[in-house]
This record gives C-alpha cells, sequence and structure tokens, in this order.
C-alpha cells in the first residue's frame, strides 16, 4: 500500500501520520506530482486559512494534480472545504470537485461558540468510509466554517443548522472532523479508507 | 449536538507527571504519556499538559514529550506552560499537539495572539487566565502562576484576548483551586456571556454535581487535575452522571 499524504503550508500532519502509523500504514508526505499520482491512496489533510493554502496549491501546480487523481482520494478538515466550489474565507475560489459551498457559521443562539471545537454526532451516514460506525458516532470538530447540505453529502452533523459533515463524489472523500483525533470511531474511518475497497475513476 | 467536554490537566516537570497518582494499573505513574493513555481510553475528550520545567532544557525536552504524546494519543490535546514567542509554538505544533496556551507572556506582550493567531489559527490558540475576587467585588487577572498580581479585570483581558484572536479561554479562579468546593459559577458565566469563543473553567471541581453545575449553560468545558489523579471521580462515571442530568456528553467511546 503506498498511501501519500500531500504536504502543503497548511497545519501540522505528525497527528495524522502517527494515526497512519498505529494502524501500521507509513505513509510518504510529499508534493511530488508523480508521488501522489502513483499512490494507492491519497490523504489531502489541512489546519489553516482558505485563501492562503489555495494560494500555495496554485503556485506549485498541486491544484491541477489533486483534480486529476483516479484513485481514492480523502480530504480533512480545510483539506475537504478546499474541494468544494467556493469558500466565503476571503473569498476563495476552491477546487470544484464537490458542489458545495463553504460558509461561516451563523450563531441563531448566543450560547452557539464560533469556532465549534469539541465532539460532535454525524448521522444520516451513506458511505462505506462509514462501516462498522453507528449513527450518531461522536467526531471531534474544530471549524468556523462549513459546507451545506447537498447531492454530495454522505454524512450530516447539526450546528446552528445542519451541514455536511462528509461529502464523497467519485473517488473523492471529504470528512470536516479530525479522524485522527476521535478515538476509536476516527481510527475506524481511517482503517476504513485504507482498507475498503473504495471506487476509482 | 456539540458535547461539553471533560479535561483532564497534567502538571509536567521535566518530562514527568509531578503530582503522583493512585492508578495501580499504570506500569509506570509518573510517565505522562501512559497517564494520558489511560484517560483516552476512560473517554475523557481532550488533554492539558501544563509544563513547569523551568530549566534551558526545557524546550527540547517538552517537544520529545509532545511528540511521545502525539505518538499515542488519539484525542485532542494542549500543551501550555511558559511559551512566548511564535518559535516555541511552532516547534510544539510540528511536534503534534493541536493547541498551545498561553498567559503571563501573552498579558506582557498581547501582541503574541495575534502573531499566533495569524501564523497558525484561532483555533490552536488557548488564552489562559488566573484569576482573584478582590474585595471590591472585582475580578483580577493574576500573572505568574498566580504570584503576582496586576490591575486589569478579568473580563477586559478575556475580551481583549479574544479580539486578538484566541479561539478559546481557559478561566482558572484562584478562589475555587484545590477547595473541591464547585467551580467558579459567577465570574464564568460572565465571561462566557462576553465572548463568543468557548470557556474552559477550571478550578474547584470536587464532586461530579459541580462539573453538572458548570455544564449547564456556563461553560463548554471542564478541566481538573487531582480528583482525576487520586481516583476520587472516575471518568467514565462522571461521564454517565453529566448524561444523566441531560447534559450533551460523549458516552461510549
Amino acid at each position: 500500500m503506498k498511501l501519500v499524504m500531500i504536504k502543503y503550508n497548511a497545519g501540522n500532519t505528525r497527528s495524522l501520520q502517527y494515526a497512519l502509523r498505529r494502524l501500521g500504514v507509513e505513509p510518504l508526505i510529499t508534493d511530488d506530482a508523480e508521488e501522489i499520482l502513483s499512490a494507492d491512496k491519497i490523504i489531502f489533510p489541512g489546519v489553516g486559512e482558505a485563501s492562503s493554502a489555495m494560494k500555495y496549491l496554485r503556485s506549485k501546480q498541486l491544484d491541477q494534480v489533486i483534480t486529476q487523481v483516479k484513485q481514492p482520494f480523502l480530504g480533512i478538515c480545510l483539506g475537504m472545504q478546499l474541494m468544494c466550489t467556493h469558500s466565503d474565507e476571503n473569498d476563495t475560489a476552491c477546487l470544484g470537485i464537490f458542489e458545495s459551498t463553504v460558509k461561516l457559521f451563523k450563531a441563531n443562539d448566543p450560547s452557539l461558540k464560533i469556532p465549534q471545537i469539541g465532539w460532535n454526532t454525524i448521522g444520516n451516514l451513506k458511505s462505506n468510509l462509514f462501516n462498522g460506525i453507528a449513527e450518531n458516532s461522536h467526531c471531534y470538530f474544530v471549524h468556523s466554517y462549513y459546507a451545506h447540505l447537498g447531492d454530495h453529502t454522505i454524512a450530516t452533523t447539526d450546528y446552528c443548522s445542519p451541514y455536511s459533515a462528509a461529502l464523497h463524489r467519485d473517488n473523492f472523500y471529504g470528512v470536516q472532523f479530525h479522524p485522527e483525533k476521535s478515538a476509536l470511531v476516527g481510527e475506524k474511518i481511517i482503517e476504513n479508507f485504507i482498507n475498503e475497497d473504495l471506487l476509482c475513476r | 449536538m456539540l458535547t461539553k467536554r471533560i479535561i483532564p490537566c497534567l502538571d509536567i516537570k521535566n518530562g514527568r507527571t509531578v503530582k503522583g497518582t493512585n492508578f495501580v494499573d499504570l506500569h509506570d505513574a509518573g510517565d505522562p504519556v501512559e497517564l494520558a493513555a489511560l484517560y483516552a481510553v476512560q473517554g475523557a475528550d481532550e488533554l492539558v499538559f501544563l509544563d513547569i520545567t523551568a530549566t534551558n532544557e526545557k524546550r527540547k525536552t517538552l517537544a520529545e514529550l509532545v511528540d511521545r504524546i502525539a505518538q499515542r494519543i488519539n484525542i485532542p490535546f494542549t500543551v501550555g506552560g511558559g511559551i512566548s514567542s511564535v518559535e516555541d509554538v511552532r516547534l510544539l505544533l510540528d511536534h503534534g499537539a493541536d493547541k498551545i496556551s498561553i498567559n503571563t507572556s501573552a498579558f506582557k506582550s498581547p501582541n503574541l495572539i495575534d502573531q499566533l493567531a495569524a501564523e497558525f489559527g484561532s483555533q490552536c490558540v488557548v488564552l489562559a487566565i488566573d484569576t482573584k475576587q478582590h474585595d471590591d467585588g472585582e475580578w483580577y487577572v493574576y500573572l505568574n502562576g498566580g504570584r503576582v498580581a496586576t490591575e486589569t479585570r478579568c473580563l477586559d483581558w478575556a475580551i481583549e484576548g479574544v479580539k486578538r484572536g484566541a479561539g478559546e479561554i481557559l478561566l482558572t479562579s484562584m478562589d475555587h483551586d484545590g477547595t473541591k468546593s464547585g467551580f467558579a459559577k459567577e465570574i464564568t458565566g460572565i465571561v462566557s456571556k462576553h465572548v463568543p469563543v468557548p470557556i474552559i473553567a477550571s478550578g474547584g471541581g470536587g464532586e461530579p454535581k459541580h462539573f453538572a453545575e458548570i455544564l449547564n449553560g456556563i461553560a463548554d468545558a471542564a478541566l481538573a487535575a487531582s480528583v482525576f489523579h487520586f481516583g476520587e471521580i472516575a471518568i467514565p462515571d462522571l461521564k454517565k452522571y453529566l448524561s444523566e442530568q441531560n447534559i450533551p456528553i460523549r458516552l461510549n467511546c
């Protein structure tokens, strides 16, 4: 299994690397197009700000590499948001893989804090990425922007309003939460991404 | 629904836990990684490691410890204690910390908060505030682990810190810390109402009902140390109790 984690300027990748290692997979962390395109599976992590991340991806032509990928591909947190069409975070055009746009949480109740930080439930699970995961399992979220519900939604979470906790189109998957920080539930989701026979294009 | 968080705090000196524990099943109770792993399995929602090492070797020792924690733990963790620069933070985040907490250094150079938020994002910047109520009824900020008083009101500093980019407030009431008589509901409620970011209440948790009181509409998370370390409160029992009190809690972890 050749698993590549895409290296770019958004956030630390150490926790994810160790989570994969605990599952017996040593990821290759690289921004090299050939390495990415020859991987069996690809993870696109991300913590940070959308516009500077997109700018960096474009400067390295990684935007074109990512949209060409035919193998199972998993975006995490900011990674998932960058796979949508547009983010309101500094009015950023994104990769356009998922037909969702990314908006800032609007709290209609002052007790709802922004960013959302903590464990929330995922429901309406509709993918083999979630095999063995019970409805309303808890995952760890840290984010101020969210992707709305749409045709590509494969898991739903409610904060301020229901939104996409995970998206899927063809070989592309994205999760808003951090599976590498979501205890055994997250571990199982990463294991599914590694082991399940997921779609290729 | 977003759940309330239970956060054990581990004090660290020279890479070891400072206070003892009475977990008989731990191979090495002084090893923060072993204790952290146990808490993670028991259902802790996050962990905080507070480093009180004062030597020059501190940064390296702490970074090595953070790396060992990240290798083992599958829940989020925050590292604090003597962090005073962007470079300190970069080192800890690069070694796998999810968040860092800053206290005295941020008060002395508030611009540090802006710099950290710009460089790494607000989501990893926790502003820790130690506070104490004076005879005039106001709560004031204390520095250097509570040894140095200031004339700044706790609420004013919390509001400024969040404006500058702090993503969470860790609020410790020195009047309640160590008393096991309950968390500081009044000041925690005031700060929580006036800042838009999550509040972690700290100091005074001695019984499960104290956690229920502070998490019921006041704080987003509750932190404690010795009641967990000495087994006075077991995390699974606490979470079951809170759930029975209709507080949203992550069970079945």
